[in-house]
């Protein structure tokens, strides 16, 4: 999928369900593929008696990486030219996460329509877990 | 953190969409990506983070006949020693991963084109801005900024990556 200037305005927007009930195995999948084993995310003792928290959290970069896929859902592969987030809370075992684009701007730039998107993740809870903008080309 | 030879492989991109639940065909089947515009199979937006795989010091992966942080016969292997081996680390992931209080604030990527199988890239980081903040949860929040460059094997710009590190005076109120 990819998005035509024709067919879009500011204020449209997308959504999607990125993870229900996260697991912590997904996020020691997550530790496996990108490198980071932080044991803040996958070893409990470590976490809570060491470190302070209430149990293993999710990193950042998972969440982003699932939010990413919800942006690429909404512009089409290999359309991104920037893509940016603020960790604003931490993400929990358990978490249902939504997340959600809002086209901020459709603009040209040395002859490509690019779109401004404003990001945001927000749990079960309704809270906010990540913010942020990602800038698409559009055809 | 700084990546010499940062592979891009096939194998590496189907195992990192899988862990962000990432179902594209995109990243994975080359007959799909074939008949597409991009053309080939690429890798997930924030992939480049993966380049942590590729280097050789990265402190949040236990190595082995190195003492490691997180727990094993007691809560914590090897805080103290970690601590002073990486005291001359210069990003603010190697400081902050052995303390409670280090966290991952922001992080942005800037693509001059998407990565694909076969890329082999270099990663040269470079400390950027630092800067603190009074928070009500967490006290004094210390930001540290790097920026990555990632080129490919022609020199040219793939993907400039900006990542801010937050130390937090004490652990994040629930």
């Amino acid at each position: 999928m990819t998005l035509n200037a024709t067919e879009i305005k500011v204020g449209d927007s997308y959504s999607e369900m990125i993870v229900e009930d996260l697991t912590r195995t997904q996020i020691v999948q997550y530790a496996g593929a990108s490198g980071d084993y932080n044991p803040v995310h996958s070893d409990e003792k470590f976490v809570t008696e060491v470190a302070g928290y209430p149990t293993v959290f999710a990193h950042g970069m998972l969440t982003m990486g699932m939010t990413g896929r919800m942006v690429t859902n909404y512009v089409g592969d290999g359309r991104l030219t920037y893509y940016g987030v603020r960790f604003v809370n931490q993400v929990w075992p358990g978490d249902t996460l939504t997340a959600r684009a809002e086209i901020a701007a459709i603009r040209e730039e040395d002859g490509d329509t690019l779109v401004d998107l404003t990001i945001s993740t927000t749990n079960q809870d309704e809270n906010f877990v990540l913010t942020g903008n990602a800038t698409a080309r559009v055809d | 953190m700084a990546v010499d030879r940062f592979p891009v492989e096939a194998s590496h991109i189907l195992m990192f969409a899988r862990s962000i639940g990432d179902t594209n065909p995109i990243y994975y089947d080359e007959a799909h990506a074939a008949g597409t515009e991009v053309g080939s199979i690429i890798a997930p937006p924030t992939f480049a983070q993966a380049s942590a795989q590729f280097d050789p010091d990265y402190f949040l992966r236990p190595k082995a006949g190195q003492k490691w942080f997180g727990s094993g016969a007691t809560p914590s292997g090897a805080m103290a020693v970690e601590k002073e081996e990486t005291s001359d680390a210069k990003g603010d992931e190697k400081k902050s991963g052995s303390s409670a209080g280090g966290l991952h604030a922001e992080q942005h990527f800037t693509y001059h084109r998407h990565l694909q199988p076969g890329d082999v890239l270099t990663g040269e980081t470079k400390p950027g801005e630092n800067w603190e903040k009074e928070s009500k949860r967490a006290g004094v929040l210390k930001f540290s900024e790097s920026i990555t460059e990632y080129r490919d094997e022609n020199g040219e710009l793939v993907i400039t990556a900006r990542s801010v590190g937050v130390v937090t005076e004490k652990v994040i109120e629930q």
